[in-house]
């Protein structure tokens, strides 16, 4: 009986705090419906008296906020597919291919992730801009092209690959491009799920750079929209919180539905790392 | 035949590493080094245009930087929030771990996916919603605290309050990431040591101290570095909520940057900020390694 109680106290209290770290979510999705003016009134409301659309409605149409998702999707969707075919490229030859001096350049790679990214921000800009490729979603793509951290996931997991399993192939006369195709790729496939959700979430949720690198309003992102967006609709909370679903809820549910290999990720990185 | 294969293999791993190589070279070696020669030189909204009008000024960004109240109130803003606001962070991240890991905790994935959700959710979007939850009126946090009899507080309009209200929403939404590293790390704890100290009559707290702590230390470590240089970079809240104010109390030495290179174009002294913070941030590195190798001593 005693032991009952304290688990479902235990269970309760947990449960609490559950809620406290949902409340502001729930409460973005609840005044995303609500009618204009009514988060703005005291006390506050939690839940809508009447749901609405028309939040979402201005955002799509006087708005234009679509174009801005189809920006933030296709710097997230390209992003993600080059930087896995690159870095599964190198993470694989740092991990299972012989060549000269490669342990001395993946050492020095490793130094790269104590610089922050800030420090070579200004040149970087400056270097796109004698490319031409400023206020453009190249732009904001380049810098998750080769990642030091991809490289270093892919290595560790590729080191477990057999030897054996490659050299059979070799003798069988296949070609190394062959054998990464056909017999890495798949043994990879785990690892590369985790990094290509790393990569989609961090490239959605990216703010100094897209705001820097884009100047035009129809080559946001949504971050750098919305963020544009509440400086001239303060007052329209309402409005402000239907932009906020939008932003947020895609990488939520691609969080929800990868989840597995997400956190599997970051369990690498740090425990192994 | 052998050495066929050997130099094969040595080609394909040269191509194989080359685009990445390539690309980290131009898109982050040749920049950094770049961020330092632009540190040294006026380059100015004029240099955008005629680079040629740049002049090299020596280490008079360095001294004007030293020089100005602005900057120092930014390094002062930006330690608060990694001194206070970091540790605080880890130290929600263990309790939850901790609450999770409990044998009395029944569905834990559930709630470890719940706490950890806020961690993948856009910077940019919650800080819009943390606006309106700070409202001094119709904010939902003030209507929580009056419960308690608390009276309202100017959340983002107060200076004194500004920067706890941003480390409440980096809390908020950085904690899960360290809580899911130290629930790893709980793990790993081999079951047996518990067992051990139970039958040498060891109480809860002495079994928490004595094991819980001492297997955790190598993901602290982890856990205090990554979330130091990652508070270091303080931004997009400030830049959404309060724009570094009230009376600059949410300036950051990352915002102080945005501003004077991509508000004023000084692009010299902006550089210079942020060859700044790089140092600063590989000191707080190195004194964190050297502290924890001292105390293993």
């Amino acid at each position: 009986m005693k032991r009952a109680l304290a688990l479902a106290g235990w269970n309760a209290l947990l449960l609490a705090g559950a809620l406290l770290t949902l409340i502001p979510l729930l409460w973005m999705v609840s005044a995303s419906l609500m009618p204009t003016g009514e988060a703005n009134t005291f006390p506050p409301r939690l839940l809508p008296s009447v749901a609405t659309w028309e939040h979402y409605q201005t955002l799509f149409t006087h708005l234009s906020v679509l174009r801005n998702f189809r920006n933030s999707a296709i710097v997230a969707v390209s992003a993600t597919l080059l930087s896995i075919l690159i870095n599964a490229l190198a993470g694989y030859a740092f991990a299972k291919l012989r060549f000269g001096g490669r342990d001395r350049v993946f050492g020095f790679l490793l130094t790269a992730l104590i610089i922050p990214a800030q420090v070579g921000m200004l040149p970087l800009f400056l270097l796109l801009k004698t490319m031409g490729l400023v206020n453009t979603l190249v732009g904001a793509i380049v810098p998750f092209l080769a990642s030091v951290f991809g490289i270093f996931l892919v290595r560790q997991y590729a080191l477990g690959i057999p030897d054996e399993l490659l050299d059979a192939a070799r003798v069988d006369g296949a070609g190394e491009w062959r054998i990464f195709r056909t017999v890495v790729l798949p043994l990879l496939a785990p690892i590369l799920v985790t990094f290509a959700t790393f990569t989609f979430l961090s490239a959605w949720n990216d703010f100094l750079w897209p705001l820097i690198v884009l100047s035009d309003d129809a080559k946001y992102t949504l971050p750098v929209a919305l963020a544009s967006l509440s400086g001239e609709h303060v007052q329209d909370t309402e409005l402000m919180m239907a932009g906020s679903v939008v932003t947020v809820l895609p990488v939520i549910l691609v969080f929800l539905a990868l989840q597995r290999y997400y956190i599997r990720g970051v369990m690498m990185g740090s425990v192994k790392g | 035949m052998k050495n066929s294969i050997e130099a094969r293999q040595a080609r394909a791993g040269r191509l194989f590493v080359a685009p990445a190589l390539t690309l980290i070279a131009v898109f982050f070696f040749v920049p950094v080094i770049g961020g330092l020669v632009l540190s040294v030189t006026d380059f100015d909204i004029y240099a955008i245009g005629s680079p040629d009008t740049a002049r090299f000024v020596g280490l008079r960004n360095y001294a004007d930087l030293l020089a100005n109240p602005v900057f120092w109130k930014a390094v002062w803003n930006t330690f608060y929030f990694v001194f206070v606001g970091g540790p605080l962070s880890v130290l929600v991240s263990l309790v939850a771990a901790l609450a999770i890991h409990s044998r009395l905790t029944r569905l834990p994935s559930i709630w470890r996916t719940v706490y950890f959700l806020p961690v993948v959710t856009t910077l940019v979007a919650v800080a819009v919603i943390w606006r309106y939850l700070y409202h001094p009126r119709y904010g939902l946090l003030n209507y929580g605290l009056g419960a308690f009899g608390i009276p309202p507080i100017d959340w983002l309009g107060d200076p004194h309050w500004a920067m706890p209200a941003v480390i409440l929403l980096a809390v908020w939404r950085t904690f899960g990431l360290n809580m899911l590293i130290f629930l790893a790390g709980l793990q790993s704890i081999p079951e047996e040591l518990y067992e051990a100290a139970h039958l040498d009559g060891a109480n809860d707290w002495g079994r928490f101290v004595h094991i819980t702590l001492p297997g955790l230390a190598p993901v602290t470590l982890f856990v205090a570095i990554t979330t130091m240089l990652g508070f270091f970079q303080l931004f997009a809240e400030p830049y959404v909520m309060t724009q570094g104010g009230p009376l600059k109390a949410t300036t950051t030495i990352v915002l102080l940057m945005y501003e004077q290179g991509f508000r004023w174009w000084r692009m010299g002294m902006a550089a210079a900020i942020a060859f700044v913070l790089f140092l600063i941030m590989l000191a707080g590195t190195l004194i964190q390694l050297r502290v924890t190798r001292e105390r293993a001593r």
